[in-house]
């Protein structure tokens, strides 16, 4: 699809989808989002570039391939879970390696530990789950068209 | 905690890491292998575990029970693990040769890793929840299976059996949340103690209704039975002998775990469904046997005449009858994988899978033919294989409590059964092949796993005393489950 309108919001929407995912991805911890609705509203970005400029460029501006993205999130995903049972000795404990507790009980440095990585593996997966089956339909419609 | 985690988290990791290596064949293939090897060695290490110390539970995320996500296995769940992983290691030595570059290229060792890992943790979840999640699994990842030869039969299937299958977990869905609005529980051994003396309630029946329809098409009783012989003969035959040995397995093993834990097994109505469900479906697999032409189709069939049995032994429902249901479904797992593998070797030796086109094996192959009458005597139940000893224990079993139709029908299922697999055998090895055969050798890949399999349908019948211990203490724990909801939920109540 050659418009000039879509191309042109695109440029400026995609990197705005893209940081609000991540805003969404961090925002999950205590509130509604999260690596799911995260990972859906990245594929949408990648999803308008392919719609605005075409499949290949929208690969290039993914740079890995979709599957592999797909599979290192599930990896990441599995490490979370290892990880509590190392730490704890319970399979997907959350475990906070940079929190600290202050001498009067309360609670201070970042909550960033196995539950942020698990959710990162989740914004992977459907990162590359959505992208690959978007781009392998998208080239099943171009052959068949062609 | 690691013994429950592991039957689940090795699959997953393997297909994770085939699916990071996918360019590389043999690197999938060994790292399949390797994955596959370790499942079998965690499921034999759960069960030599629990065999001594009785059932063993975890919380995921240390939550405790009954709202976090529990894993449990007790003996019957450890035992099935054992065999998933054994079977799956099989299967995995026989794709090797049988897979086409295209299906591995395509994900079959990634979906089926996938499917193991969804297997073993139907048979290890402790809530009902969870357990639909793992259907889910199971369901994506077999039809990933079903479609990566990417011919239009194949996706005919698929379609087919995802239609069905998708109706039944809808199904299940909507009956957990019947049973969550009722009794404000979700953990089986929760559910055991909440629902105790409610099993008459509209809600809980309806939604034992739900549950047992959605169980019901996950094993394919009649008439829920259309996906099986629709899917089952489209695959490559490495996914089939997957599909054929594990999932209706655990179709029957949720219903039994279910149907003795949460709702009452011995409830008039369920009785009298299960009766009447286990009856056709032992007729409609015998007669479907008998008239199919195409080997595969048979099979799919026979798969049916065994979930009939295993339905009317859960019909009878007391406790020697679940004990040779139980018997039945542990040998059935090796029996079919064995069968669809014996099935796959004819099939490739002969170049067709339609019966009326095959013949004269015998003369070339009296191995493979040794070999396949081991493994279909196997299948009708006939000493000294596995197959003859949970026919006893159940019609035993019938006999004692004067169920005589049921003892009549599993004899004539029997019967028809053997009648399908002569007819299969002499097709193949007798009959005079209508073009000449191709020639082939059996490869070192096919052979093996197939001649395990039929020395352990063989060794399971001979030294029978190890199986029907572990059905005679499951079968009880299953009818008296004080001890699984105690190493679930705590001595506290």
């Amino acid at each position: 699809m050659n418009s000039l309108v879509l191309s042109t919001i695109t440029r400026i929407l995609a990197p705005l989808l893209l940081v609000f995912s991540v805003f969404i991805l961090l925002r999950g911890h205590n509130d509604p989002g999260g690596g799911f609705i995260g990972g859906l509203i990245a594929a949408i970005a990648f999803i308008l570039i392919s719609k605005a400029e075409g499949r290949r460029q929208a690969m290039v501006a993914l740079r890995v391939r979709p599957l592999s993205i797909a599979g290192t999130g599930l990896l990441m995903a599995i490490v979370a879970g290892f990880w509590g049972l190392i730490a704890k000795g319970a399979f997907l404990k959350g475990i906070w390696p940079l929190i600290v507790y202050n001498a009067d009980g309360s609670k201070g440095g970042l909550p960033i530990g196995s539950i942020l990585l698990f959710d990162l593996g989740v914004f992977l997966v459907v990162i590359g789950g959505v992208c690959g089956i978007f781009f392998n339909l998208e080239k099943a419609v171009g052959e068949d068209t062609d | 905690m690691t013994l429950l985690i592991s039957p689940i988290a090795i699959p997953l990791l393997t297909a994770t890491l085939c699916l990071l290596l996918r360019d590389s064949r043999a690197a999938m293939r060994v790292v399949s292998l390797l994955g596959t090897f370790a499942l079998a060695y965690a499921g034999a290490l759960l069960y030599l575990n629990v065999e001594t110390a009785g059932p063993i539970s975890a919380q995921m995320g240390g939550w405790d029970g009954p709202f976090g996500i529990t894993l449990v296995a007790d003996l019957l769940s450890a035992t099935l693990v054992m065999l998933t992983g054994l079977v799956g290691l099989f299967v995995v030595i026989f794709g090797y040769s049988d897979l086409t570059f295209g299906e591995e290229r395509n994900g079959h060792m990634v979906f089926a890793q996938v499917l193991l890992a969804g297997v073993c943790g139907a048979f290890l979840a402790g809530d009902l929840f969870n357990l639909y999640v793992w259907f889910e699994v199971m369901l994506i990842a077999s039809f990933g299976l079903l479609v990566v030869g990417g011919k239009s039969i194949q996706i005919d299937g698929a379609v087919k059996y995802v239609g069905l299958n998708l109706i039944a977990t809808t199904a299940m869905l909507a009956g957990i949340g019947l049973i969550y609005g009722a009794s404000g529980g979700l953990n089986l051994a929760h559910l055991h103690q909440l629902l105790d003396g409610r099993s008459g309630e509209p809600a809980v029946l309806m939604a034992a209704a739900l549950l047992l329809f959605a169980f019901a098409t996950k094993s394919a009783m009649f008439p829920l039975f259309f996906w099986l012989p629709a899917a089952y003969h489209t695959p490559s035959h490495t996914t089939s002998t997957l599909f054929a040995a594990l999932l209706t397995k655990v179709g029957v093993y949720t219903l039994l775990r279910v149907f003795t834990l949460v709702f009452d097994l011995q409830h008039p109505l369920i009785q009298s469904l299960l009766w009447v469900s286990g009856v056709l479906t032992l007729a409609v697999g015998v007669f479907g046997a008998i008239h199919e032409v195409q080997a595969r189709r048979v099979l799919a069939f026979l798969v049916m005449v065994s979930i009939g049995i295993m339905t009317l032994g859960m019909a009878a429902g007391d406790v020697a009858a679940l004990k040779g249901t139980l018997l039945y479904l542990m040998q059935t797992l090796i029996v079919t994988a064995a069968l669809f593998m014996a099935v796959g070797c004819v099939a490739y030796l002969s170049g067709t899978e339609r019966l009326d086109e095959m013949g004269g094996l015998w003369r070339s192959h009296p191995v493979v033919g040794g070999l396949f009458v081991l493994v279909m005597l196997g299948v009708a139940g006939i000493p000294p294989t596995s197959g003859f000893w949970p026919k006893v224990v159940l019609i035993d079993a019938f006999a004692s409590e004067q169920h005589w139709g049921l003892v009549i029908a599993v004899a004539l299922g029997s019967l028809g059964t053997l009648y399908a697999v002569m007819r299969l055998f002499s097709a193949a090895f007798w009959q005079e092949p209508k073009a000449p055969l191709p020639g082939l050798m059996l490869d070192f890949n096919r052979a093996a796993p197939m001649t395990a399999l039929a020395v352990l349908v063989v060794g399971l019948g001979v030294s029978a005393e190890f199986l029907i211990q572990v059905a005679d203490s499951a079968s009880a724990s299953l009818m008296d489950p004080k001890l699984y909801v105690e190493r679930v939920l705590g001595a506290r109540e």
